[in-house]
């Protein structure tokens, strides 16, 4: 159910993440309110904050003393301290403050290394080659659809040792998680059902027939010398999933919405296939997917404003990558940018843990793209949507590769 | 000149060993260790200088 909602006059005041301004182009609101108040606020979801600037938002998410994460997603509402979850949170540990946060996130920090994504690179490959196999002869190419939705949930499903056969039946199942996100607890219960059942038979398989794959390692990760509860096995996977899949699906489709926009900046990636490193963190500065949020821990006075106990933090990491205090020329997309110091990951203890694994992905997906089809652009720019909320990258992308 | 990495600042955000893979490594945990001993060479110092201008942390540094 969509409830109607008032549209915004004015987003120093009444900002809104989801107004349909925002959601088509939010970047010129975003500089005009670093132009006019460093820290926009609105009465919406209960009362929130929003900082426009890189020098705000790199403080808050530094800051544990006086935020915490116990909810990421703000939703409606102004949450209150007993429906809040405890501190370690529903999600760990991307929900976790400290001291739980490190013991969390130590342990999936090894099965996200370098040293156990780099090996993946081939069947990430094949896997975005044998998607592309399936367009072939078309025209018109779905390229967030039919392309970039795939490949995150097919890398997840490999990574987890579930069986290849139920590749469709897990993206169907992955997309209902990760649409869930916004809707109330009660009704996300609701929906959670079918992929506990699922993923609880995966998990019992695997202690059955332990393999070389993540859910074999989360079964035998063990905290003070104890392993995980199958449910902690399951929360993981869970936010592993929420994580991991819209996020990357929306900065693969944005990178190749901006390639079909720019056809200078593809033929130099063509021609110049080593600069794609480069080129990647300045798809991830300018087309940053992620926003988080905070919760304001007690009243006080902190960037200039009245902060209540409870208010939300709308914590803006594309925002922040388009600070011109920041970054030189921050609305120029400049595809050789040698100086990046972007935060699309975030910055502080809850740095995404998945970045190895995004950047691998993205870097392929886009590789492999560009090799099939080395000159592509939009197919009508009108049939581009965008998503809304906290997540944000083209959900229709058709693109004219022929 | 020698390069250091803070631990306590490090998030293991990786940019470092990517741009100066040959001055900087990485732990089990994803966190950049930097793996050149004594003298870097020019173009070491170069990659280096790109890695401090780059870490989203502040964690790179390159000192006397
Ligand atoms: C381009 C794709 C991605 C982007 C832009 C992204 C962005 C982020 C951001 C901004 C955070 C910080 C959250 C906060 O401060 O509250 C985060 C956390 C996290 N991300 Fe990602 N992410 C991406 C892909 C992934 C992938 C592929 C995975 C895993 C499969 C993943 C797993 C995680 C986890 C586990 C955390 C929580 C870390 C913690 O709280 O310690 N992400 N991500
Ligand atoms: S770039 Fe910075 S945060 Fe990242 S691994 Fe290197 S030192 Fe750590």
């Amino acid at each position: 159910m969509t409830i109607e909602k008032t549209p915004v006059a004015d987003f120093a005041t009444d900002f809104d993440h989801t107004d349909p301004a925002w959601v088509a182009d939010p970047y010129p609101i975003w500089e005009d309110l670093r132009q006019r108040c460093p820290v926009a606020h609105t009465e919406r979801y209960g009362g929130a904050w929003f900082p426009a600037t890189h020098a705000g938002v790199t403080q808050i998410a530094k800051d544990t003393e006086n935020f915490t994460s116990r909810t990421v997603i703000m939703n409606d509402g102004r949450p209150d301290e007993l429906a809040l979850p405890s501190p370690i949170g529903v999600a760990p540990p991307i929900t976790s403050d400290p001291p739980f946060h490190q013991i969390a996130r130590k342990l999936i920090l090894p099965a996200f290394s370098p040293g156990a994504i780099n090996p993946l690179e081939p069947q990430v490959r094949s896997l975005c080659r044998s998607l592309l196999d399936r367009l072939e002869g078309r025209d018109v190419v779905e390229a967030s659809w039919e392309y970039a939705r795939l490949i995150p949930p097919s890398v997840i499903r490999q990574m987890l040792g579930f069986p290849e056969a139920d590749t469709d039946v897990f993206i169907d199942i992955v997309h209902t998680v990760t649409e869930s996100v916004d809707l109330p607890m009660d009704e996300r219960i609701a929906a959670f059902e079918p992929i506990e059942e699922y993923f609880v038979a995966q998990i019992e398989d695997h202690q059955a027939n332990p393999r070389d794959d993540l859910t074999t390692f989360l079964l035998n990760a063990e905290i003070d010398g104890q392993k995980l509860a199958v449910e902690h096995v399951f929360g993981t996977m869970i936010l592993i999933l929420v994580a991991g899949i819209d996020t990357t699906w929306s900065a693969i489709g944005s990178s190749l919405w901006h390639l079909a926009k720019n056809p200078s900046d593809l033929e130099r990636l063509v021609r110049e296939p080593d600069l794609m490193p480069v080129a990647i963190e300045e798809f991830l500065r300018f087309y940053a997917p992620v926003t988080m949020a905070r919760l304001v821990k007690h009243d006080m006075e902190y960037l200039g404003v009245a902060m209540k106990e409870y208010d939300w933090i709308l914590l803006g990491f594309p925002a922040a990558n388009r600070d011109p205090a920041a970054f030189p020329d921050a609305d120029r997309f400049v595809i050789d940018r040698a100086e990046n110091r972007h935060v699309a990951f975030g910055l502080g203890i809850h740095r995404c843990a998945g970045s190895n694994l995004a950047r691998l992905e993205l870097r392929v997906a886009l590789e492999e793209f560009i090799a099939r089809y080395p000159r592509f652009a939009l197919a009508d720019p009108d049939q581009v949507t965008w998503s809304q909320g906290q997540i944000r990258g083209p959900r229709r992308l058709p693109i004219r590769v022929g | 000149m020698r390069v250091v990495i803070d631990a306590d600042l490090c998030q293991g955000q990786g940019r470092c060993f990517s741009i100066a893979p040959s001055v900087f490594g990485f732990d089990e945990l994803g966190n950049g260790v930097v793996l050149a001993s004594g003298e870097l060479s020019e173009g070491e110092l170069e990659l280096a200088r790109l890695a401090v201008a780059n870490c989203p942390e502040h964690a790179v540094g390159v000192v006397e």
